[in-house]
């Protein structure tokens, strides 16, 4: 008896202060912790305090991998957030399906969300049976080929133009004693260069074709088959990387021992941080400049269905906070990725990124394979091609057999 | 509940009554959190469930999955592998080091505390530093090629061939210390005068170590061995903090797959697959040995 009075008080002392906190506070669970992205984030957040709310940053280190179980798993275990990123796509769609998800459909029709956001398959991303339930936020696009002028020039070759020429540059770096292409160790970076490749050598509409519509025939094809041929020459290329984390890849890059990256828009923070100018330290190619297409794929914040009346109105502001123009300007300027709004000014923006808004402006855009595919036929495609990348004896006739067989099983 | 008492001889249930009470709450959470955890998780290997458990039956499909994976069979490559050798090499290093620090030994108290000290350790900060003093860039390569001998390669973490013994090295190197240890105090429980009955039979050390002190050190053996065994099974955090399942899937294990899968990739079911898979292994070796054990054990003594 006496020992469940002690717990009974012990918890109240534990229940009180929370209970007595300010009802506007709002947790906002996300995974960017680099500097670039730190002081992305904290722009928000400064938006968000102006509405008189405040902003509790509930950072989660180790990038989307390890955050994205945290975060579901407080979902799902009746521990939810305010407010959580997702890459937007598919990774929370089960968590709307099973009503654990705000639906922001009020917001954005009062709003006008529909007309505001460009591209609009951004905004069908959020939707599931009709109603949203997400916010983006930004959008990311992978398909950038990163070269180091200073490692062409030490190899005595010109800065190349396209991914063709890059791979007849490669002997010339290795007999400088540069690694042509740096890639990784982490799973996702192998099968995010082989997305980037399938877009610039077989094209938009089978990379629509395999992702989109899941078509095998297609997938284990002749088109298809070149990608992989690229492939075995990007796998010649990256060996001797010997890096695990994107950022040391990169980094590779700026220091001149790599000639070059095959990675995301992310990716020009790191250089904006080592004071390099793109044109003059850099060069960047959208498309591996062979097919100037970006994939629109990017971040969402998704609002946990809330018992707590002020916060669930706390929400509603963060959610169209997160859409106004000034956020969106000073957020993405940060972060090096670009606006989903098309009626703002990037005028700050650098040359890479008026390269990115020019082909955004376009229209010459896909959807991200995480919009297209769901995680776990992610996670399939990043061990096959982690294993094609890290193993030269796999040929890539198997994999592309492999490959088609992951499409065919995909939902 | 006095009153269920009845005549004559006293019912078996209710001997020992207060202590029966008393360990109910440990009864109900062996068969609710571990026996029931295991059914569901068993039940849910067949179903197709995704981000969240979900009732749907789909037969073996998961299974059927789960074997045509190359990185499953990798891991259970690896497993093997692993498990094979840090069993041998703990032991017998484990036990010559006993030996020698039992030969009455100046500063035995201080070789004792670095032998054991990496055990103090947890598994990431092992993987770390074993990832830095194997990384080909600073580690014994760097340092051996610095001292003349400019082709000495050594890299294991960076060749998948070999990555497993890279992370097998770290093992032990954490391990046998905890080993040492337990038959340390295996071989000091072993009567001083069976040392001096040997010594006047004329009997060779080694050999009395190995035919009289060895089996004398059953119990000790199998209580390192579990230690060991389920240290094996569980290896995880140090593949991730050493080579994170890499080069590719190279040094993958099977309890790295359960976790991806259920957590990164949402698939639960395939995460349920590998997990019962996982505990049929731990079975098909724990049941015989354990039926052994202890089935016999009245007969025994």
């Amino acid at each position: 008896m006496k020992l469940r009075l002690l717990a009974a008080a012990l918890a109240a002392t534990v229940v009180l202060p929370l209970g007595v906190a300010n009802a506007t506070d709002l947790e906002v669970t996300h995974w960017w912790t680099s500097g670039g992205e730190a002081a992305a984030v904290a722009e928000l957040a400064k938006a968000f305090d102006a509405t008189g709310n405040k902003w509790v940053d509930g950072a989660i280190a180790g990038s989307g991998g390890t955050a994205r179980p945290i975060m579901i798993s407080r979902i799902t275990g009746g521990d939810p957030m305010g407010a959580t990123q997702f890459n937007h796509g598919r990774q929370a769609e089960e968590l709307v399906q099973s009503g654990l998800m705000r639906d922001l459909t009020d917001v954005a029709t009062k709003e006008n969300w529909k007309d505001i956001i460009k591209p609009s398959s951004l905004l069908d991303s959020c939707t599931i049976d009709g109603k949203i339930y997400c916010a983006p936020v930004n959008i990311h696009s992978w398909q950038w080929l990163w070269l180091s002028n200073a490692a062409f020039e030490k190899a005595g070759v010109a800065v190349p133009k396209n991914w063709d020429e890059f791979v007849a540059a490669a002997p010339a770096l290795e007999k400088a004693g540069i690694v042509p292409l740096a890639v990784g160790g982490q799973p996702w970076q192998s099968a995010g260069a082989f997305d980037v490749l399938m877009v610039a050598i077989a094209g938009k509409d089978t990379f629509n074709k395999v992702f989109g519509d899941k078509d095998e025939e297609v997938a284990a094809g002749p088109e298809i088959a070149k990608v992989f041929k690229a492939a075995d020459d990007a796998r010649k290329m990256s060996k001797g990387s010997n890096v695990q984390d994107w950022n040391q890849a990169t980094n590779l890059v700026i220091t001149g021992k790599a000639g070059g990256q095959i990675m995301g828009d992310w990716a020009q923070g790191e250089f904006a941080l080592a004071n390099q100018v793109a044109g003059k330290d850099y060069t960047c190619l959208p498309g591996l400049g062979v097919n100037e297409i970006i994939s629109t794929g990017g971040d969402a914040f998704y609002f946990p269905l809330l018992k707590d009346e002020e916060k669930s109105k706390a929400q509603e502001v963060l959610a169209s906070t997160l859409l106004a123009p000034a956020t969106q300007v000073a957020f993405n300027l940060k972060k090096g990725s670009l606006p989903v709004r098309g009626d703002v000014d990037l005028a700050a923006a650098n040359d890479c990124m008026k390269k990115g808004l020019e082909i955004l402006a376009k229209g010459n855009v896909i959807q991200g394979t995480d919009q297209l595919l769901s995680a776990d036929s992610q996670k399939q495609k990043e061990d096959l091609f982690s294993e094609f990348f890290a193993n030269p004896s796999i040929t890539p006739e198997d994999a592309q057999k492999r490959f088609a067989e992951i499409i065919a099983s995909a939902d | 509940m006095a009153g269920h008492a009845k005549t004559g001889r006293p019912n078996q249930l209710f001997r020992n009554l207060n202590a029966k009470i008393a360990s109910i709450p440990m009864i109900l959470t062996a068969v609710v959190i571990f026996f029931g955890g295991t059914l569901w998780t068993v039940v849910y290997s067949f179903t197709n469930s995704k981000l969240l458990p979900r009732l749907n039956f789909v037969g073996f499909d998961q299974y059927e999955r789960l074997w045509d994976a190359p990185r499953w069979v990798i891991s259970i490559q690896n497993l093997a592998i692993y498990g094979f050798f840090s069993l041998i090499f703990s032991l017998v290093i484990g036990f010559l080091l006993a030996a020698l620090m039992d030969q009455k030994i100046r500063f035995e108290n201080t070789f004792r505390t670095i032998f054991l000290y990496p055990f103090a350790l947890s598994f990431i900060v092992t993987g770390l530093v074993w990832q830095w003093i194997l990384n080909p860039e600073f580690g014994v390569q760097s340092v051996v090629r610095s001292l003349g001998w400019t082709s000495f390669t050594f890299d294991p973490l960076y060749t998948p061939s070999i990555v497993i013994y890279g992370i097998l090295i770290a093992a032990l190197w954490q391990g046998t210390g905890l080993v040492m240890c337990l038959m340390l105090a295996g071989l000091r429980g072993i009567d001083e005068d069976i040392w001096k009955a040997a010594r006047v039979d004329g009997i060779p050390t080694w050999k009395t170590y190995l035919l009289i002190i060895i089996p004398m050190m059953r119990p000790v053996f199998i209580t390192t061995l579990v230690i060991i065994a389920s240290g094996i099974v569980k290896v995880y955090d140090l593949v991730v903090a050493q080579t994170s399942g890499g080069p590719g899937i190279a040094s993958e294990v099977p309890a790295k797959y359960v976790y991806d899968y259920m957590f990164q990739a949402q698939n639960l079911g395939q995460g349920f697959a590998a997990s019962t898979m996982m505990l049929i292994t731990v079975a098909i070796i724990i049941v015989p040995w354990a039926y052994l054990e202890f089935g016999g054990g009245r007969k025994r003594v």
